[in-house]
């Protein structure tokens, strides 16, 4: 299967060993939009890498955007201001929406339903509008800037995302009546792939792949970042860890989303966006690990500074690589048809899987 | 005379329906087939919030147009591996099966028969069938591992569903009690109610079945983008794709036409006994005139002066078409010998009216519904539909035993029976759910000890 099949989401190639249409061994062979972003930064400083992040998960951009911008925030030992963290909050929410609406549209098409395609990308729509009024950019947005943010919020920022918000509620029971409760849906993705908590741990899945499987593991709670520890939500979990529980741990999650983009725009502190870095970036020689909840999974950046204006090393920890080992376990045994589901499922991006 | 010249008229005295109607066939099913396709995306569109096409036309109303020219000019790519002479000849029988059995059916009383068989309903599901013919041939012709897949799915999909379809016309023709469509549709207007209100079971059987047949949406595995990329079409391209693709929508409209005739009262129109209803005889005119009325209102906003004009141009055939539809039922004695228009032109609007009423429940349920798995499709063939349509049809003999030998009020007979039908599909219902469960339950399927590495190579 692959590099250019119409269901591999990019360019992944899937070699199969198959048993009549029965699974009985699956190999991925990636690599083919590699790009050796980790070894850019190498000659790259600080800020001119941060677009590069952006290209990895190219869904949800803002998301890598923060996550790199944090992890050098700590290694510089700056803080950014209580303002711009709750707008990268809202940001990086919007995203996580964003980015489930895509792998809700894709993965109800691979499994045959035509229509809720369109319809997420009529509400990603709206989100990439509001990223548009925000920076000028709607996929690869580079929202942020490390210590803030480079842009003050426009005029209806809140009521933008307060009107997204409010229309979202209707739209996600949209796709509910179309899927949750559809027979077909459920037969084919109950029991579809199943991966017990340990095998999520041992594999070292992340995300809503390990919470359908009923861990509940999410960095917001468990070590929160930006602003997440001022906000209320529920990490919602599964239980039989099958295609099905993680179709409604990301549906939960969208709406769990929607709930902290409301709170946080209740309130969001006036004073500076940008915290006291300089016009170059020398962070003191040492290295730092820091990893946030991208909606894929455990987003980490592993960076070592020598001194100097750019960095010595950066090593990405990007969850599409990592939930992608699980393909193997999920799927043998499946028939053909499951495995694209499966691949669905694991919500991967080739662009971060391969970098 | 010429003899030879002799010979050539007398055939033609004899075989002048039947060549007329293939060539009225040849010439339109494929317009329709297009202009199926373009309702189809504009349907689609319609559901998912967006415009369809929009471009060439008005409306993007010559789309088809514009895809056929297309289809023609593009390059006919035969694959180095493929056998060529079967690679070729493939959709050409996928193509012909489906036109031919066109030639079967009734589309009014009065005429576009091309032939009036005795047995005209078998003889259109037989040739039907034999599309997939030119199905397999091309899935092994193009020796691809996609194509083969797509076809050998097809050939399962087709056969277990077949089986299913015919043993749901079965109830419909014992009913009926004859094959010959013209019969059929006779014996509806006897009974004074179309069929499917006698056997709505076996009206729902033929739906699944038929939708299955031809390998749409919920069904439509064998060409399943997401997994067999385009299945037996794959290494198809151009025209020959095109022709696979006619021969799908004609299916569908020879489907659609053998439900509308054994179910939904063929080219009746809705009360064909009431007298009352007489007034439903010119809702066909009223139709045409309507779209027509709506054409000259959406003139007026077309922005160029080509889409105005051709605004007005369908507003007037639709109008043309009103009045051929509309002088004949009007109360007057000028009108009177008009009046033998009256059955075969509205029986024909009604007619099409159901197929396409059919057509666009199957578009429907395509843009709603997620597909089946391959063995999820098998079971529910199998274990469902096939056992279900056959105790359809022991109900609907035992309900006319009932009726004919001991006197029972046909209605009552039937509500039973189908009661009792429904019953058995409960009972098949919880049997599957059942089963499914307990194979869920089983333990995962084993670990492959596999030492040796398989991707060596």
């Amino acid at each position: 299967m692959g590099p250019q099949h119409p269901s591999t989401h990019g360019v992944l190639r899937v070699k199969l060993k198959l048993d009549g249409e029965r699974v009985r061994g699956t190999e991925c062979v990636i690599g083919y939009l590699h790009r050796g972003v980790e070894k850019i930064a190498e000659n790259r400083t600080y800020q001119q890498f941060a677009p590069y992040v952006d290209r990895m998960d190219y869904v949800a951009a803002v998301s890598n955007g923060l996550g790199y911008c944090e992890a050098v925030e700590k290694l510089l030992n700056v803080e950014a201001p209580p303002r711009a963290k709750v707008i990268r909050t809202i940001m990086t929410e919007l995203q996580r929406i964003a980015s489930h609406l895509i792998w809700l549209g894709t993965h109800a098409l691979d499994i045959g339903a035509l229509t809720p395609l369109f319809y997420c990308l009529r509400e990603r729509e709206e989100i990439l509008k509001i990223f548009e009024k925000y920076c000028g950019a709607r996929l690869t947005t580079h929202a942020f800037r490390i210590g803030g943010l480079q842009y003050e919020a426009y005029d209806s920022f809140e009521k933008d995302v307060e009107r997204f918000c409010k229309d979202f509620e209707r739209r996600i029971q949209e796709y509910v009546d179309l899927l949750t409760g559809n027979s077909i849906w459920i037969g084919r993705t109950r029991n579809v792939g199943v991966l017990s908590a340990g095998d999520c741990i041992a594999l070292g899945a992340s995300g809503p792949v390990l919470r359908a499987s009923g861990v509940k593991w999410d960095l917001r709670k468990a070590q929160p970042y930006a602003a997440y520890d001022l906000y209320k939500f529920e990490i919602p979990v599964g239980t039989n860890g099958d295609t099905y529980d993680r179709y409604m741990v990301r549906m939960e999650e969208m709406r769990q989303s929607r709930l902290i983009c409301l709170q946080a725009i209740e309130n969001i502190p006036a004073g500076p966006i940008l915290g006291k870095v300089g016009k170059v970036l020398k962070p003191p020689a040492g290295e730092i690990y820091h990893s946030i909840e991208a909606p894929k999974g455990i987003l980490g950046y592993y960076i070592v500074s020598d001194g100097t204006t750019q960095p010595y090393r950066v090593r990405i920890r990007p969850p599409s690589f990592i939930n992608l080992q699980a393909l193997d376990k999920m799927a043998r045994g499946h028939l053909v048809a499951d495995v694209v589901a499966i691949i669905g499922t694991l919500d991967i991006v080739l662009g971060e899987v391969d970098r | 005379m010429n003899p030879a010249l002799r010979d050539v008229l007398v055939f033609l005295q004899s075989w002048w329906v039947e060549l007329v109607s293939g060539v009225v066939i040849v010439a339109v099913v494929p317009l329709v087939a297009g202009y199926l396709v373009l309702m189809e995306r504009k349907l689609m569109a319609d559901m998912q919030a967006r415009l369809g096409p929009m471009r060439v036309g008005p409306h993007g109303l010559l789309q088809p147009i514009a895809d056929a020219v297309k289809l023609l000019i593009k390059e006919d790519i035969i694959p180095d591996n493929a056998d060529k002479m079967v690679f070729w000849m493939a959709p050409v029988v996928s193509m012909t099966a489906a036109l031919t059995a066109m030639g079967g059916i009734a589309f009014g009383p009065a005429f576009l028969v091309a032939r009036d068989i005795n047995v005209g309903l078998l003889f259109v599901i037989g040739v039907s069938s034999l599309g997939l013919l030119g199905i397999v041939l091309g899935g092994w012709a193009s020796n691809s591992h996609y194509s083969i897949m797509g076809a050998l799915r097809s050939t399962a999909q087709l056969v277990s569903y077949e089986t299913a379809a015919g043993l749901a016309l079965v109830s419909g023709l014992l009913l009926a009690g004859t094959l010959r469509i013209r019969d059929i549709v006779h014996a509806q207007e006897q009974s004074g109610v179309w069929f499917v209100f006698l056997v709505p079971v076996a009206f729902f059987i033929y739906v699944v079945a038929s939708i299955a047949e031809t390998n749409r949406a919920p069904f439509d595995l064998p060409e399943a983008e997401s997994e067999l990329v385009a299945g037996y079409m794959t290494e198809y391209s151009g025209f020959r794709w095109a022709l696979y693709f006619l021969g799908e929508y004609a299916n569908m409209i020879v489907v659609g036409a053998v439900a509308t005739t054994l179910f939904l009262g063929g080219w009746l129109r809705p009360f064909p006994n009431v007298h009352w209803m007489n007034w439903l005889d010119a809702l066909p005119a009223l139709f045409t005139a309507a779209v027509g009325a709506y054409c000259v209102f959406r003139a007026g906003k077309q922005p160029a002066r080509v889409q105005v004009w051709f605004m007005w141009g369908v507003a007037l055939a639709c109008f043309a078409v009103a009045l051929i539809l509309g002088v004949p039922v009007l109360p007057l004695q000028v009108v009177a010998p008009l009046k033998f228009m009256v059955p075969g032109l509205h029986g024909a609007f009604w007619f099409l009216l159901k197929i396409s009423a059919y057509i666009y429940l199957f578009m429907w349920l395509r843009f709603t519904l997620p597909r089946y798995r391959f063995d999820q499709l098998m079971h529910l063939g199998w274990y469902i539909l096939i056992p279900l349509a056959i105790v359809n049809v022991l109900a609907a003999g035992v309900a006319m035993i009932l009726e004919t030998e001991y006197g029972w009020n046909r209605w009552l007979a039937l509500v039973v029976t189908t009661l009792f039908t429904l019953g058995v599909a409960l009972f098949l219902l919880r049997l599957n759910d059942k089963r499914a469960a307990a194979a869920s339950s089983a333990a995962p399927p084993p670990e492959e000890p596999s030492t040796e590495d398989s991707y060596a190579g």
